[in-house]
């Protein structure tokens, strides 16, 4: 082989190097959730300064919405957090109430609210806020089927969130997967509380979670309690055995693969 | 001194040629009466004031138009705009003056004589009639605008200057007016020479600070549209611009202009416009607003970059812009830290500078933080304030602490308006429902809590708000709602009437 080719394949080599090094896996930070299993499968947790996104299932996004306000706060650390929402989510699904985000042990202080009048904006001021690397963590949260949140624009967001390394979450609700950059997917539904006497508390989050999707890693199927005291995810043991009415068992692969939801037409 | 010029711009258009005279009418105490006229409608010896059954009779060939006054004052708003460009302080004289103060402005023109040529010119341009003066104080340049256009009175002689002008160039009431002419004094100087008590014994004080603010002896300052911006920086073009790259470097060399003057007192702005003078007149404003005083050129430059593309109405520039005018309209000191040390200084501000950017885009009110409020009420107890302004106040701002080894006890979201929903199932009295229908689905019960009721604020209200019973309850699915009845079960059902039932909403939906 001639010098000049050595060289070539010595540069291209470099190249790949490089690459690799700015890869998600070599340098980003990862948060653990507090779910031992979760955090296992995502090799050490949530890895920041990336895309995730979260499907809610059915029409309510309650549960996804508590669910990413974990996450959130998991990897913001004391950060500000930005909360972009389309106008329309609000109206369907309830605006996100700061009584309720304290309740769950969350600072509302620390959260900026963006109400933006649609998907376009929702999304250029979503990319504008990643590049501020003084903020935890920007949450944007789309109602419905869209044309506009592409590959294109799932890899506009991971290179912005990876550049600073502020966390990209996206809760969809009423909408099935496409194909994205995201780091991890993850469908969210409620799941009913532990059965306790009715005179004891209940009514924590619990949420049912599917890892759909995990570039670098297994994917998986937990349910999760969020403490609102300590702040994190933990494990909810009693949906396992076969006390719980659900079909628990029933294998990701079983479920159908797009949770379709089909959109009633409002009048007016 | 205040050097006042005041343009008095008459409705009518100057004379045709071999047009009928047209007049301007509107209704006054039920009588159709002249408010304006042409110069061959003053030919044929009509006049304002005049019926108009009086000036069919004299003049039959008229042309007649109706008075819009809207309209009028929307022209007269137009031409004030454009008469920012020779000075900021413009005040209107309804129903069709201008007070302008030009006091230190005329240098920048070649002089006063060359500004009031150059004032008039383009008016005179566009159609309108003008008729100028330049003086001392404002009452003496209206004084004598209405005799005579174009005067100029030097500091110090407004008396000779108006002393020749009839009385009704003073613009005082017609009572006023009809009296001086009784008492056979025909012109200003005659008023002038009389005694001021005796003036004021038979007219009134009112009157005589008039008399003396035309004579030049007392001033009256003049209101302005705008307040007075604390800093301006403005281009000239010889030859209008109209490219978008044109107009954003002139924008950024204006920003690092603006800096450079502000920097010298310690200033920074909290809310900037940049003016944009048509060549044709038309003259549009852009205003943004910061969360905390802007030092830098170059987030100026950005907040208006930001504030253009996301312009509805995009900026038209026409045949081009003239004249390119920043101002800070609100300026504060600024707060000098250490920044190098302290990160969380620095973090701050970059926040509250990706703040301003959303809002030049989306608009100030879009962008909001949070504050606790002292009430029961769930939909009161939050305040959602712009961004901008409070960011500060809601990072310190105190939020009630949650009980511990409690479930949330208040929903994450919540429906602006609580949605009603159809309980199917009859329920024992005080207690929440079995099951529900809402949104078209039905929710089988299988947990609840409650009742927490929560009385409405009666002494904050006028109308009398039902007292709510609360309910937390989780369906079959595990969803976990918050209900809650409007009024207590023994009000809301009539006990002779069986068919009232209580009215059940859906508040919020937890986590």
């Amino acid at each position: 082989m001639s010098g000049a080719h050595t060289r070539t394949l010595a540069g291209l080599r470099d190249d790949i190097a490089r690459i690799e090094a700015n890869g998600p896996s070599g340098m980003l930070g990862r948060t653990a959730l507090g779910h031992a299993e979760a955090d296992a499968v995502l090799q050490g947790g949530l890895a920041r300064g990336a895309l995730h996104e979260v499907f809610a299932e059915g029409r309510h996004s309650a549960a996804a919405a508590g669910f990413i306000a974990g996450l959130a706060h998991r990897v913001s650390a004391d950060r500000p957090l930005l909360w972009v929402r389309q106008d329309f989510a609000a109206v369907e699904c309830g605006a996100l109430s700061m009584s309720g985000w304290r309740e769950l042990g969350l600072d509302p202080r620390r959260l900026v609210m963006v109400h933006a009048p649609d998907v376009e904006s929702a999304l250029r001021t979503t990319a504008d806020a990643l590049a501020c690397d003084a903020l935890g963590a920007v949450v944007m949260e789309i109602w419905g089927e869209t044309r506009l949140l592409d590959l294109v624009a799932s890899r506009r967001l991971t290179l912005a969130a990876r550049a600073s390394g502020v966390t990209a979450l996206l809760l969809r609700v009423a909408a099935a997967p496409l194909s994205s950059t995201a780091e991890t997917r993850w469908t969210v539904r409620p799941a009913r509380s532990p059965p306790r006497p009715e005179w004891q508390a209940w009514g924590a989050p619990v949420l049912e979670t599917q890892l759909v999707r995990n570039r670098h890693g297994l994917t998986g199927h937990w349910f999760m309690e969020w403490k609102c005291d300590e702040c994190l995810f933990r494990d909810v043991s009693f949906h396992r055995g076969a006390t719980h009415p659900q079909s628990v068992a029933a294998a990701p692969a079983d479920r159908p693969d797009h949770p379709r939801v089909v959109a009633l037409s409002r009048a007016g | 001194m205040s050097r006042s010029a005041a343009p008095a711009d008459s409705q009518s258009t100057s004379a045709r040629t071999g047009t009928s005279p047209r007049i301007v009418v509107a209704k006054q105490s039920n009588v159709l009466v002249i408010t304006a006229l042409d110069d061959a409608a003053a030919r044929v010896g009509l006049a304002i004031g005049q019926p108009l059954a009086n000036a069919r009779a004299i003049c039959p060939g008229i042309e007649v138009f109706d008075a819009d006054e809207t309209a009028d004052a929307k022209t007269l708003n137009g031409i004030a705009d454009w008469c920012d460009r020779f000075t900021p302080l413009v005040a209107l004289d309804p129903p069709h003056g201008l007070l302008l103060d030009i006091t230190g402005c005329t240098h920048l023109f070649g002089g006063e004589a060359a500004l009031m040529k150059s004032l008039c010119g383009t008016l005179a341009r566009q159609g309108f009639d003008v008729s100028a003066a330049i003086a001392s104080t404002p009452a003496c340049a209206r004084a004598l605008t209405r005799h005579v256009h174009g005067c100029i009175v030097a500091p110090g002689e407004e008396a000779e200057a108006v002393a020749p002008l009839p009385v009704f160039t003073l613009g005082a009431d017609d009572a006023i007016t009809r009296g001086l002419r009784r008492a056979g004094l025909k012109t200003i100087g005659d008023v002038a020479a009389r005694g001021r008590h005796e003036i004021a014994a038979r007219f009134g004080s009112a009157f005589t600070a008039l008399l003396e603010q035309v004579l030049g002896q007392g001033d009256a300052p003049i209101n302005p549209r705008k307040p007075l911006p604390d800093y301006i920086v403005e281009k000239r073009f010889a030859e209008p611009i109209a490219t978008d790259g044109t107009i954003a470097m002139t924008l950024a060399s204006l920003a690092r202009m603006l800096i450079a003057t502000m920097e010298k007192q310690g200033k920074g702005a909290r809310q900037l416009e940049a003016s944009f003078f048509r060549t044709d007149g038309a003259v549009r404003v852009i205003a943004v607003q910061t969360g905390r005083p802007v030092t830098k050129g170059e987030i100026i430059d950005r907040l208006f970059r930001e504030r253009l593309d996301a312009l509805a109405d995009p900026l038209d520039p026409g045949f081009g812009f003239d004249l390119v005018r920043l101002s800070a309209v609100r300026t504060e000191f600024v707060v000098q830290e250490q920044r190098d040390l302290d990160a969380h200084v620095r973090d701050n501000d970059e926040i509250a500078a990706l703040i301003d950017r959303i809002a030049a885009r989306i608009g100030s009110h879009r962008v909001g933080v949070h504050l606790p409020l002292d009430t029961h009420t769930p939909e009161r107890a939050v305040l959602s304030l712009p961004a901008q302004q409070h960011l500060v106040a809601a990072m310190l701002a105190e939020w009630p602490s949650r009980t511990e080894d409690e479930p949330p006890l208040r929903p994450l979201r919540m429906f602006a308006r609580p949605e009603p929903i159809k309980v199917a199932l009859a329920e024992v009295p005080d207690k929440p429902p079995r099951r529900f229908t809402w949104r078209q689905a039905i929710h089988t019960v299988v947990r609840a809590e409650g009742p927490e009721r929560i009385a409405m604020e009666w002494w904050k209200t006028q109308a009398m708000m039902p007292t709510r019973d609360y309910f937390r309850v989780e369906d079959e699915t595990g969803l976990r709602f918050w209900l809650y009845r409007d009024g207590l079960y023994d009000e809301a059902v009539d006990e002779n009437d069986l068919d009232t039932e209580p009215k059940w909403f859906v508040h919020g939906l937890f986590a």
